[in-house]
């Protein structure tokens, strides 16, 4: 069997992807794509320029939506409050983690 | 191959209708969905259950199923000869192909576009892998074996399961839930279509002396009391090397002293902070000399931690 020797890219990296781009990494359409933008669940760079670019970051994101999607038959608007519910989930587990490493872990 | 009971796996009758299908399985996805469980093997679960749907679901897939016949879950199986002419179309090898590989190729409406419609591309399918790092890991960069099994097709159009490693590089800086992307190391895309991704979360073992906190990471650090009022010099261990740490006079339990840059690298540039969180730690066994110290220092000093709660208590009478 073949090994291979393989980089792998940050998704945290500023690396600019454009919404077709963003569609087929995704599996999202373009046009939810540009409707999840509508609902701010997925935000580009810069919301002021005519073509819209994102950060690699977005691809989690879009990924999720299309998962949500796809495993539970909702429509954008649905994925839109899912994602929503979903970071704030996340923003509540990286507090709480924060919080624990501050606990001291020996008790005295 | 290996037989799956789908019916069992969504906890249906054989005879369920379509909307029974349905509804099992999204009350299942409703428990085991990996975005919104956190329940320990969740995944694996919702892999189950979701290659079950995807095949009850469709009326031709479903059909094509329960022509195999029922058998125990995990039985050695081949499908019937004349299975393959009518329901697959697409020549697999049935030894080393998995059943999910053989559904997931139907591509609903029963027919592999490889079959009707050759010039038909596709894409490769995207796999996600967890990989657990330890700290050190994280902090030097490390290279990890990956060992994968994806469905391809061979120069021959036969389905297989295929072994492929990887040796993937993790770069320092990598940190819990990080979420990393190997372009084009996923399924073949078929046809000229682009080969799928494979997309790696990191997952960071917990170290027996630093908490970790995106690049942060917090350390108990006891000091002895006289330490603690006194101030003193003493070494902590980072993971960049023991370092010495001044402690200042009047040092309070529950203080967090902060060590710059000692934390995990950053992906970009920079490194998080190390905080040393003191506790103030008392001898558990005293000796005569030590406790004739105490005493000396009870007798001899004003201090009262509990001042603050005269002012709210009601005078005695």
């Amino acid at each position: 069997m073949r090994i291979e020797l393989t980089e792998i890219f940050w998704l945290r990296e500023h690396h600019a992807l454009s919404v077709n781009q963003l569609a087929e990494l995704s599996d999202l359409s373009a046009a939810e794509i540009n409707e999840l933008v509508d609902y701010g669940a997925i935000t580009p760079i810069d919301p002021d320029v005519a073509e819209l670019t994102f950060d690699t970051q977005c691809l989690v994101v879009a990924q999720t939506a299309c998962r949500l999607r796809d495993d539970f038959d909702l429509d954008t608007q649905g994925v839109a409050l899912a994602l929503a519910l979903l970071d704030r989930v996340r923003q509540l587990e990286a507090q709480l983690q924060d919080l624990r490493a501050r606990l001291p872990r020996r008790v005295v | 191959m290996k037989y799956k009971d789908y019916y069992r796996t969504l906890g249906v009758e054989r005879s369920a209708a379509e909307a029974d299908i349905k509804k099992a399985y999204r009350k299942l996805a409703r428990k085991y969905h990996p975005d919104v469980s956190k329940e320990p093997g969740a995944e694996a679960k919702f892999k189950e259950i979701s290659e079950a749907y995807m095949t009850l679901k469709d009326v031709d897939k479903r059909a094509a199923y329960d022509q195999l016949g029922a058998h125990p879950s995990g039985q050695e199986f081949r499908p019937p000869p004349d299975w393959q002419r009518e329901f697959s179309g697409t020549p697999f090898a049935a030894d080393d192909v998995d059943l999910a590989d053989l559904f997931a190729s139907l591509r609903g409406g029963g027919r592999h576009p490889g079959h009707d419609g050759r010039t038909l591309s596709m894409p490769g399918q995207d796999y996600e892998v967890t990989v657990h790092i330890t700290l050190e890991q994280a902090f030097h960069g490390a290279k990890v074996d990956l060992d994968l099994t994806m469905p391809e097709y061979d120069a021959n159009g036969i389905l297989h399961r295929a072994p492929h490693a990887f040796k993937v590089r993790i770069p320092k800086g990598a940190t819990d839930g990080q979420r990393l992307r190997l372009p084009g190391k996923g399924g073949k895309g078929f046809n000229g279509g682009r080969d799928g991704d494979l997309y790696v979360n990191v997952v960071l073992h917990p170290h027996s002396l630093y908490r970790v906190s995106g690049h942060d990471l917090y350390l108990d650090l006891p000091l002895t009391p006289w330490e603690a009022v006194l101030g003193a010099t003493v070494q902590v261990p980072t993971p960049h090397g023991p370092v010495r740490l001044k402690v200042p006079a009047g040092t309070q339990g529950g203080q967090q002293l902060r060590l710059s840059k000692r934390g995990l690298p950053r992906p970009s540039t920079g490194e998080g902070d190390l905080f040393a969180l003191v506790q103030i730690v008392l001898p558990t066994v005293t000796n005569e000399q030590e406790r004739t110290l105490f005493k000396q220092l009870a007798d001899g000093s004003t201090f009262n931690p509990r001042g603050h709660f005269e002012q709210d208590m009601p005078h005695e009478n």
